[in-house]
């Protein structure tokens, strides 16, 4: 995995070099905006983090040019700025996820993975997954594990079908928040574990081995072990 | 410190506000008695005043009259015991005669009696009934034959003295006073009219002087009732002709932009420290996280994910006031869509379901719209969130199988959102101070969260130029949201010097 990361705090990018590193991935670091670009364009990288403020040339200006030119790359935008209007901007620029100062870089680790995921070329469209003898049947909206049909409410199909499609990845509680309740907000207790809880008591309660793991300090993560 | 800030506005709010409601539930009461209270001051002054003048008038004039009348009196009594001493009885009697007859009109009284009573001389028909004062004055009604004519008795005020010559004969002159008691009541009735227009228009003046007054005052009250009502941009107008009312209007202003100056960089320090120490403290929660990566022993393993849970506590609660602060400076709204509110509750409900299942509680939607679809102009992750928060503390505040009610209702010009629950409710008392800053109950001080729920849907309906009222749902509380269609663009110039907080 290369990852490409235009940040030009030398404590943080270096940070996140000694991270990505631990996590098996080549990091080439940029600390300002033009050496970026260059390197965005002349490189294939699986996945860029990119700093909106930045000397010589702007984050989401080398994002749009990225873009004009059909680079496709993933792309993370790291900002400082985290009104939600700032947000709606970055990801209008073209970027593909947002992600506010200062963070917890479990957060980030799971953003970059599923925005992998996501670029990941397929055979087609899905329309099953599968993760052991957990069988989510897309078309039919059907759930099924070891061959019993389990019966899921709609939101719970979603978040299982999330899940199902990051499996093996940790999953965010705000990244669920996002991507199953679609909205982007800052819950006072964590109603997701009470979600989460129920999906599992339906998908894993009958079952010797539990699929549905919590990641302590991070998320949530499917998985057969 | 924040809590300082808060504190100052809403402790201001709670001294001046009962004040100021009193003064606006009776203010034209109030107002129109102390006009009424000053006009008639003024009009008893300026009465007296007038009175006392007047007074002096008459003193000096009908009174001057009478005493001059007692003086001519006096002199012919003198005059004519002159007479009597030199001539005698005889001598008397011819001057009387002839004065008799110099005045037919009988405006000069006169009669001397022998010592029997019986007239000597003169032009009364009989002594009259009335008892002398001390001085020998008397005052009674004359009646007079004039000539010889039986039926041209005339019967007139007179005023007289009564002089007792040697020999015990009386003698008696007056004056017909009708013409002066004419002249003095004529005086007294011009007085009394004076005195009554000077009555009324001291009255009419003083009510002007005051309805001014309080015309002024009135402008002051209504500043100082908007100012509670949270807007503390607002400034007292001045006149511009410098006089006491303006220094005071002055002044006041100074003072108000003085508090918003105050509370402004209280809360901006505090802004500030979550801003801060929000960067150490990720900082700190990420070194946290890579020790949990590495080789521990189970132990040492648990240690830290606690210490990560309250590292993710702290970041929360600085995540929460940053956001407070940044949507009360906010005036940028690029997020803003229409969107329908009713599927927003109902995902607001479907999000926080199972939460409230566990305390085997329900929450129910309704939707009343007068002509659908109904639209809002607003900021969906905000709306989101603050519905959020209100559902999330109807379900910490209730009792177990408690009911939680959203409900939006659509007319043509406003939505009006609502989360009703059936627990115990906020008192009266403490309805404001729980949309303070880490201000909490002191029963749910056990509860989880940090004080900022509410704190945070205030911000949020603040920017909707949203009304936000906590209400007594008997039993429980209902919060009530009341947002304009088209929300217009807030002018909160409070919150505009936040808006450079630093992030």
């Amino acid at each position: 995995m290369r990852v490409l990361v235009i940040e030009d705090d030398p404590q943080l990018s270096g940070y996140l070099a000694k991270a990505f590193g631990e996590m098996g991935a080549s990091v080439d670091l940029a600390d300002n905006g033009r050496d970026g670009l260059f390197l965005a364009a002349g490189n294939p990288y699986d996945v860029m983090v990119i700093d909106r403020m930045l000397p010589e040339l702007e984050g989401l200006a080398i994002i749009r040019t990225l873009r004009a030119s059909g680079n496709l790359t993933p792309v993370l935008i790291l900002s400082a700025l985290g009104e939600v209007d700032h947000r709606v901007e970055g990801l209008r620029a073209g970027g593909d996820d947002y992600l506010v100062k200062p963070f917890a870089f479990s957060e980030l680790h799971a953003r970059i993975e599923a925005l992998m995921r996501r670029s990941a070329p397929g055979d087609g469209p899905v329309t099953s997954l599968s993760v052991a003898d957990l069988e989510l049947d897309l078309l039919k909206r059907q759930v099924q594990r070891g061959g019993q049909p389990i019966a899921l409410q709609p939101r719970e199909f979603k978040l299982l079908e999330y899940l199902m499609r990051h499996a093996g990845q940790v999953v965010t509680r705000t990244m669920l928040l996002e991507n199953v309740w679609d909205y982007h907000f800052d819950p006072q207790t964590n109603v997701i574990d009470v979600h989460i809880s129920r999906l599992r008591a339906k998908i894993d309660k009958d079952f010797d081995q539990p699929l549905l793991q919590t990641v302590r300090g991070a998320g949530y993560m499917l998985r057969a072990d | 410190m924040a809590l300082t800030a808060e504190q100052l506005g809403q402790g201001m709010k709670r001294t001046l506000g009962p004040t100021l409601n009193r003064l606006h539930q009776s203010s034209r009461f109030i107002l129109t008695s102390s006009t009424f209270r000053l006009a008639l001051l003024y009009m008893l002054l300026v009465g007296v005043s007038v009175a006392i003048l007047l007074g002096f008038i008459y003193w000096s004039t009908a009174g001057y009259m009478a005493r001059q009348t007692d003086a001519t009196i006096g002199a012919e009594i003198q005059g004519l015991a002159e007479q009597y001493r030199r001539r005698g009885l005889a001598g008397l009697s011819t001057v009387i005669a002839e004065r008799i007859a110099r005045d037919p009109q009988g405006a000069s009284i006169y009669l001397l009696t022998a010592p029997s009573g019986n007239p000597i001389i003169g032009n009364l028909d009989s002594w009259p009934q009335v008892a002398p004062d001390a001085g020998g004055w008397v005052r009674f009604r004359a009646r007079q034959s004039l000539g010889e004519g039986e039926d041209v008795d005339i019967e007139h005020e007179t005023r007289a003295k009564v002089f007792r010559l040697r020999g015990d004969l009386r003698l008696l002159v007056g004056r017909d006073v009708r013409e002066l008691t004419a002249i003095r009541q004529l005086i007294l009735d011009a007085m009394t009219w004076g005195l009554a227009i000077t009555v009324g228009l001291a009255l009419l003046g003083g009510w002007l002087m005051g309805a001014s007054i309080a015309r002024r005052l009135d402008v002051v009250n209504q500043v100082s009732r908007e100012i509670m009502q949270g807007n503390l941009s607002r400034r007292v107008p001045s006149a511009g002709t410098g006089d006491d009312f303006d220094q005071l209007a002055e002044n006041l202003n100074q003072m108000l932009e003085r508090i918003e100056a105050l509370m402004l960089s209280i809360r901006q320090v505090s802004d500030n420290i979550a801003h801060d120490l929000r960067t150490p403290l990720t900082r700190l929660r990420n070194r946290l996280e890579l020790l949990h990566g590495g080789d521990l022993c189970d132990e040492a393993r648990n240690e830290v994910e606690v210490a990560i849970a309250d590292a993710d506590e702290l970041l929360s609660a600085f995540n929460a006031l940053l956001r407070i602060a940044r949507i009360e400076a906010g005036s940028r709204r690029a997020a803003f869509a229409d969107l329908d509110p009713l599927p927003l509750l109902q995902d607001v409900a479907e999000l926080y379901e199972p939460l409230a299942a566990e305390s085997l509680q329900t929450i129910q939607v309704e939707g009343v719209t007068e002509n659908s679809p109904c639209r809002l102009h607003a900021d969906r992750d905000l709306l989101f969130q603050a519905i959020a928060n209100l559902v999330d503390n109807a379900i910490k505040h209730s009792p177990n199988g408690g009911q939680i009610r959203l409900r939006a209702e659509c007319s043509e010009t406003r939505v009006e959102l609502s989360v009703t629950d059936d627990g115990p409710g906020i008192p009266p008392e403490l309805r404001d101070k729980v949309l303070q800053r880490f201000f909490r109950i002191d029963e749910s001080r056990a509860a989880p969260g940090h004080g900022l729920g509410l704190s945070l849907v205030q911000a949020v309906a603040q920017l909707h130029g949203a009304a936000l009222s906590l209400e007594d749902a008997a039993p429980g509380l209902r919060v009530r949201l009341r947002l304009p269609k088209q929300a217009k663009m807030q002018t909160n110039s409070s919150a505009s010097g936040r808006a450079s907080s630093p992030v």
